[in-house]
């Protein structure tokens, strides 16, 4: 669908739920809707960014297809959610990554594998990756310290401008000042809400995802997912502290506080991605965005092999094999990093910041009507 | 009458996901793999209940009529009582649930605040309430019966997995008067539907009765539409669930001439009165005046049919409304809307050609909710009238005449104001400000058909009363079918739910004890 005729639709029917209101008590979108009487683009854009595509209101819906009126909100709302990708991507040029983003990031993780072998076999030893270092587990045999830090680093750094350019996009969309994001009250609401995945839990009984019946699947494994994505962060951040503030020098031991923040973090992102990619294989498709299929995959994707090679790399560090599982684990997680601008980790940038915008907007007042019971 | 030999699994209810042990009630937990469990369980029993096309409808213990709210709750009331149960509903899948799927609340009495209801409302000012708009035509045994009832409606339906909005949901303003169910009237059958499969009721769809075999005040079989084929089911009891004639066009033309052309229904296509008229055929007593509707006025762009909550128009009372003459013809602001706009179906239906329009100036914007069909904009009178192919001097004379005859006062839609206009006829008694700030804005208005009043009627078993002035021995009524029972005439917003639910539960449970008796 072209952008315009997907905001038209979008308006549409937007219109259609701010006269019929049913679904008011389901998420954030429908109070958020309720405070505006027309949809600009920029409106849709943060009402889409509000909607997780939980279904709960197109099967509640009594103008859901067949009825005339075709009203299928988490459809309409994951379309323009997409296209609020590429308009916010920052450069603007990079937005078409985000087209058959399933492709580009396949390429990404082949280029990024070529290159830390190639990296590895030009700076190691010349022996090669496969040759045991003199050390067990002595990763920095394989690819030195520097070149590790200094890569990850300088492409943290180009992530990490990306991703706040994308929000500032995003924020300066809402007409909001940079002023009011910062208020504690709104920042608090919106930290509560993710980290208890407040929307996916349909008050107690989950979302109808997969299907019409409600499950906290979804919830679950997405749990699993971001506390395990947190917990190999925290074992990023104290191995690093480790190294520079202690000097201790890495591979840890079993029981050692990384490796086992690592660990957790690691299963829990094994589990949780597979369960999301097994829901979203058997979830209805009246709802989805085919075309958005391979970002999302693609990220569940490189999260899973993160975890995996992290995990082997771990159960193999002591064998000869560790070489060759630094080097593609180090290669797929370059890979992650350089495509999480670009691909639908953005999700929780522009949903936490339209949470922190529907926090604001909720202490203020609205629109006073007349109701009908 | 052996119908149906009752084996024993007939009586064993499942109970609800407890067959698994340890995961009883799994659907409110919050422990990852149990939903899971039963996620998965659920499926493969939805398939197990759901019928295919061309299962042949087998005789049943309780046979119900209908599936929508009223037809629903009897189903799963009379599996309580451990009959086996079939569900013929005339709509496909997709459009199962009738009027009930356009719902969104229902009326409960309330001695104190609950988790889905604010402060209290009571037994006496529930039927007061009742009183005042049915002008005293109601049934006080049945009608107190049903209001001291509607208290436990929700927790009944609750014990089904139907969940309701918070009474107090942050933003939301909900009613101390009426419960809400979360997602509306839809959700509410969708859960309903799962939990009758679960419990093992077999539900047909595409399938519409259109005649019963009665001996005597006994109902032996119904005659079904399905499939393109003529089918019978014979049952030991049965439940009219099958709403009103609302959506008959031939029926409502021979009850309102040819002015009912005009009408739009407002819900289901599905309401067709055939199965209440073939049962009035069999010396039922009907209860409810044949020529009595709840009309609505709507917007005249609404589909025929099944346009629901979103084509109605809130802003009559904030300016004023023309027939196609370009005159005046009723008090836009004799009351608040809610309270006013059930009147407007008839005085609208009474104008020529069953149009009329309400204009407003751009001081109504944003104080009522939005409409679905867009306004009709003009920057001057005389232009919008013409747009809306209406006599242009009429309608400009009509407005100057109003502007001119506006008393100042202080204007507050959220009371009744002391704006009103002097001299005119008739007088617009509240909310009157002048029409004079461009752009002015119009919606086509058309009489939109609720629901029939015409029914069956019933005692305090849910019993049919036959003619003779006795009950059937096996035939019960629940729902719109029966509501002129207790509605003689006029409407309590979210009561036409509550007679179907008490009702429903009555019936279901009536006819599941008379079938295993
Ligand atoms: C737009 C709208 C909004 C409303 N909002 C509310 C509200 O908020 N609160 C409230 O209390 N009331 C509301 N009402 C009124 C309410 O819908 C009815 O009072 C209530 O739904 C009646 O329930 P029922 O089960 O008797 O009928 P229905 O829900 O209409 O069900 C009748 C069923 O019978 C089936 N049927 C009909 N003929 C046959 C046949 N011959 N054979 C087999 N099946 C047949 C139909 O397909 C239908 O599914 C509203 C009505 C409308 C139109
Ligand atoms: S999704 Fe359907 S039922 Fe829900 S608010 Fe929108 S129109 Fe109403
Ligand atoms: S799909 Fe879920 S999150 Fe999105 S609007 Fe509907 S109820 Fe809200």
């Amino acid at each position: 669908m072209r952008l315009d005729e997907l905001i038209a639709e979008g308006e549409r029917v937007m219109t259609v739920c701010n006269a019929c209101r049913y679904c008011e008590g389901y998420c954030a979108v429908f109070p958020a809707m309720e405070r505006r009487l027309t949809f600009a683009p920029a409106d849709l854009n943060y009402l889409a960014n509000l909607c997780h595509g939980c279904g709960e209101c197109y099967y509640a819906c009594q103008y859901a297809p067949p009825h005339e009126f075709a009203i299928n909100v988490p459809k309409v709302l994951t379309q323009i959610r997409g296209a609020s990708y590429r308009q916010y991507a920052w450069p603007s040029g990079f937005a078409r990554l985000f087209d058959r983003n399933g492709l580009i990031s396949s390429l990404v993780l082949a280029v990024c594998l070529v290159l830390a072998l190639l990296l590895a076999s030009l700076v190691s030893r010349p022996t090669g990756v496969l040759d045991p270092p003199v050390k067990p587990g002595d990763f920095y045999a394989v690819v030195p310290h520097g070149v590790m830090a200094w890569a990850f680093g300088l492409v943290s750094l180009l992530v990490v401008m990306a991703l706040v350019g994308g929000f500032l996009r995003f924020w300066r969309e809402s007409g909001e000042g940079l002023k009011t994001f910062a208020q504690p009250f709104a920042l608090r609401a919106a930290l509560a809400d993710i980290t208890k995945l407040e929307y996916l839990d349909g008050r107690g009984a989950g979302c109808t995802y997969p299907d019409a019946q409600q499950s906290q699947a979804r919830r679950w494994f997405h749990h699993l997912t971001f506390y395990g994505f947190l917990l190999c962060f925290a074992a990023t951040c104290v191995g690093t502290l480790y190294h520079y503030g202690f000097g201790w020098q890495a591979p840890y031991e079993w029981l050692s506080v990384p490796v086992i923040l690592g660990t957790l973090g690691g299963t829990g992102l094994l589990i949780g991605t597979a369960g999301l990619y097994w829901l979203k294989s058997i979830s209805d498709k009246a709802l989805a965005d085919r075309e958005q299929n391979g970002m999302d995959i693609a990220f569940i994707a490189l999260l899973f092999l993160t975890s995996l090679t992290g995990l082997l790399l771990l159960g193999f560090r002591e064998t000869a094999a560790m070489g060759l599982f630094l080097v593609v684990h180090l290669g797929v997680v370059m890979a992650l990093f350089l495509t999480l601008p670009y691909g639908k980790f953005v999700h929780g940038i522009y949903r936490g910041a339209a949470l922190v915008r529907y926090a604001l907007e909720r202490s203020r007042p609205g629109l006073t009507m007349g109701r009908e019971q | 009458m052996t119908v149906v030999e009752r084996g024993r699994d007939a009586r064993a209810i499942p109970p609800p996901r407890k067959w698994i042990p340890g995961f009883a009630g799994m659907t409110k937990s919050r422990f990852p793999p149990s939903c899971i469990f039963v996620k998965l369980n659920d499926q493969a029993r939805e398939r197990d209940h759901l019928v295919a096309r061309n299962d042949a409808l087998e005789p049943v213990d309780v046979l119900i009529v209908g599936g929508g709210n009223a037809g629903i709750c009897a189903a799963l009331s009379a599996r309580e009582e451990g009959a086996s149960v079939t569900v013929l509903e005339a709509a496909p899948r997709d459009f199962r649930g009738g009027n009930s799927r356009h719902t969104r609340n229902l009326r409960c009495m309330h001695a104190a605040p609950t988790d889905v209801l604010t402060e209290a409302y009571l037994e006496d000012e529930y039927f007061e309430d009742l009183l005042r708009v049915t002008g005293g035509e109601t049934n006080e045994q049945l009608a107190r019966m049903t209001i001291v009832a509607s208290a436990g409606c929700p927790d009944w339906m609750k014990r089904y997995s139907v969940r309701f909005q918070p009474a107090l949901g942050g933003t939301l303003h909900l009613g101390r008067t009426n419960a809400f169910f979360l997602g509306g009237g839809k959700a509410l059958l969708n859960t309903c539907y799962a939990a009758a499969q679960r419990l093992g009721v077999r539900v047909f769809y595409d399938a519409a009765v259109e005649a019963f075999g009665v001996d005597d005040g006994l109902f032996r079989e119904a005659t079904v539409q399905r499939n393109g084929t003529t089918q019978t089911i014979r049952a030991k009891a049965m439940v009219l669930a099958a709403g009103g004639f609302e959506a008959n066009l031939e029926w409502l033309e021979e009850v309102w001439g040819p002015a009912a052309r005009n009408f739009i229904i407002r819900g289901t296509p599905y309401n067709r009165g055939i199965a209440l008229k073939a049962l009035l055929a069999h010396d039922v007593e009907a209860v409810g005046d044949p020529t009595q509707c709840h009309a609505v006025a709507i917007d005249a762009r609404a589909p025929k049919f099944d346009g629901g909550i979103v084509t109605r128009l809130d802003c009559v009372s904030l300016g004023i409304v023309i027939n196609r003459e370009g005159e005046r013809f009723y008090d836009e602001g004799e009351d608040f809307w809610p309270k006013r706009y059930a009147i407007w179906g008839r005085l609208v239906a009474a104008q020529p050609e069953q149009i009329a329009y309400s204009i407003i100036d751009s001081k109504a914007i944003g104080r009522f909710m939005p409409s679905v069909y867009p306004a009709i904009t003009a920057d001057a009178i005389p232009e919008l009238a013409a747009k809306l192919d209406l006599p242009v001097d009429a309608v400009a004379r009509t407005v100057a005449a109003f502007n001119q005859a506006v008393v100042p006062g202080t204007f507050d839609h959220t009371a009744l104001d002391d704006c009103r206009t002097r001299g005119l006829s008739p007088d617009k008694t509240h909310w009157a400000l002048p029409l004079d700030r461009p752009p002015f804005y119009a919606y086509p208005l058309r009489p939109g058909i609720t629901f029939t009043y015409l029914g069956v009627k019933i005692d305090a078993r849910a019993n049919i009363m036959m003619k003779s002035g006795s009950p059937s021995p096996n035939m019960f009524c629940a729902g719109e079918a029966m509501a002129g029972n207790i509605l003689g005439q006029g409407y309590l917003a979210g009561i036409g739910m509550t007679i179907g639910t008490v009702f429903g539960r009555i019936a279901g449970r009536e006819a599941a004890r008379c079938a295993t008796r």
